[in-house]
């Protein structure tokens, strides 16, 4: 033993080695291994009660031309673009009130982050809860006299957006809060004395500083957006399918392994795609804290 | 930063309001004794005592507890390994190794379940509470090392330094120097870690198999059955949990940061 510990404190790779090795052996074989069978899966026969048969085809990609599957491919990144673009528009803003806010930045960092930990499932159900017939929209309106009979807000895609940006804004305040609050206030009066208006210091000033926290929440947005499973299941009903409720169809009522395991990596291609293109512009975008 | 004008201090205060009246709905509806519409009938607790009569609920919430119980352990064990690894040794390929950390968390969580779902279909697994914490376990590494790993880069080397100097080994100096400073940071990480698992639904609902149900996997079945108010009740507590749980957690770490 001892000598064990002697060699291994003189040899520091083998000693970092040791420290990675079991969580590094449980993530080869519980995630790495699972999705290179996936892949695997994704180029082979469809077995008729499920599972596969070996061979080799690449139809389950070619089923993607297929104008239903194009549909939902768009859909899905039509929703997750939108979901980003409004995160910004709201988050901005709420971004920008918080870092300037003094004393009282931490409290309201609390408010923004707590929702945000909470159960994704849970919040889900609050918008399912307000947007139902009887929810908590509707009786409003109905009560004010702008509507005579509830509208019929859920299982559209509306809701499945408002579910993911709800979902989601924290993701985009919190990285935009941490670059904003960097922000020297010395440059903005800077540009103040020297005669630029408010617009063209936020355009020229405060925007270009904060486009690392912009990039890094568009990412933290645009990529569960795109994955989103939960969401259009319980927002969106049977016609607002997305990727994700593709790929549990395939492997659930449809039993069609193989095309559902090509819908994952499509899926995951997108992403991967995503993180590429947003890291290789901005390196120092890569979330330091989650 | 300068103070924002007022319409977007405005702005912020509507957002901030409206991000939590969802919540706050729910949670007031718990409490009214009206079962369907949105009328204020009063005060109750009677949706809360008829979560005590079901059996299954119960059931579910002890199978949510020891799964997150039991996979935050080795998730935070595994994690802070990974995590000292990466700040406190060289080794080639360091960088890509923290690079790849990072996929296990930005993989969708559809794709995670679903993989796993074919790996254990694939060797004859029968699906169960060891498939839960399994899956659990996998998805909370990536993400204990990554909290770890922040408390440590913003922490010198020179006390650790000063232990060896002073003929402590490599273990001594673990547990009497670094654990004791890393542990606000590797207690932050395990609380987090818990309330993920006790949350999760997406993975856990393609690991679970038939026999075995978390809180969030019945909250699910229920809610596709249609709305009603012993959910409310239900999602009150996993909130109540959850949040406490989150509020220590960031206690710890600022603790930790000053």
């Amino acid at each position: 033993m001892r000598r064990v510990t002697r060699w291994l404190s003189s040899h520091d790779r083998a000693r970092a080695w040791t420290l990675l090795a079991p969580g590094t052996l449980w993530l080869l074989a519980f995630f790495v291994l699972p999705v290179a069978i996936m892949g695997a899966y994704s180029v082979m026969e469809r077995g008729l009660y499920g599972g596969v048969e070996p061979g080799f085809t690449l139809e389950p990609y070619a089923r993607f031309l297929d104008p239903l599957y194009v549909r939902i491919l768009g859909r899905t990144l039509w929703l997750a673009a939108l979901t980003t673009v409004l995160c910004v528009a709201i988050g901005y803003p709420v971004a920008y009130a918080i870092a300037g806010a003094g004393r009282w930045k931490h409290a309201l960092l609390y408010l923004v982050v707590l929702p945000f930990w909470t159960s994704f499932l849970v919040r889900t159900y609050a918008i399912m809860f307000l947007l139902r017939d009887t929810g908590l929209v509707n009786s409003a309106l109905l009560a004010l006299g702008v509507i005579d009979e509830p509208l019929t807000l859920l299982y559209t895609p509306g809701a499945v957006l408002a579910g993911l940006v709800y979902g989601y804004l924290p993701f985009m305040i919190l990285p935009l809060y941490a670059s904003l609050e960097k922000l020297d206030p010395a440059l903005l009066e800077a540009a103040e004395s020297l005669g630029a208006r408010p617009v063209a210091r936020f355009l020229r000033v405060t925007l270009p500083l904060s486009l690392p926290g912009l990039v890094a929440g568009s990412l933290l947005v645009f990529i569960p957006s795109l994955g989103a499973f939960l969401t259009p299941d319980l927002l969106g009903g049977a016609r607002q399918v997305m990727i994700g409720n593709l790929v549990q169809q395939q492997f659930g009522a449809a039993r069609d392994w193989p095309f559902g395991a090509a819908a994952s990596f499509v899926l995951m291609a997108l992403v991967l795609a995503v993180v590429y293109v947003f890291l290789r512009r901005d390196a120092s975008a890569l979330p330091e804290e989650v | 930063m300068r103070r924002p004008p007022r319409w977007v201090a405005g702005f912020t205060a509507v957002a901030l309001g409206l991000l939590h009246l969802p919540i706050a709905v729910l949670i007031a509806s718990s409490f009214n004794r009206s079962r369907f519409a949105m009328r204020w009938d009063g005060f109750t607790l009677d949706w809360y005592y008829r979560l005590l009569e079901r059996e299954d609920i119960l059931e579910a919430l002890r199978a949510s507890l020891v799964v997150a119980l039991v996979s935050t352990a080795l998730a935070t064990v595994f994690g802070t390994l990974i995590a000292l690894a990466l700040a406190r040794h060289a080794f080639s390929g360091r960088r890509l190794y923290q690079g790849l950390l990072y996929l296990p968390i930005v993989t969708p969580e559809i794709v995670v379940g679903i993989s796993l779902l074919v790996l254990f279909a694939t060797a004859g697994v029968t699906l169960g509470l060891g498939t839960i914490t399994i899956a659990h376990v996998a998805f909370n590494i990536s993400f204990v090392a990554v909290v770890v790993l922040a408390r440590l880069q913003g922490m010198g080397r020179d006390l650790e330094e000063a232990a060896m100097d002073l003929g402590a080994g490599p273990l001594t100096t673990f547990f009497r120097v670094t654990l004791p400073r890393i542990l606000p940071g590797v207690v932050a990480g395990a609380l987090l870690a818990f309330t993920m698992s006790f949350d999760d639904f997406v993975i856990t609902f393609f690991v679970a198999g038939v026999g075995s149900t978390t809180l969030p996997l019945l909250v699910y079945s229920m809610v596709r059955r249609g709305v009603e108010p012993t959910i409310n009740a239900i999602s009150t507590i996993i909130l109540v949990v959850t949040t406490i749980a989150i509020l220590v957690a960031y206690r710890l770490r600022e603790e930790g940061a000053e």
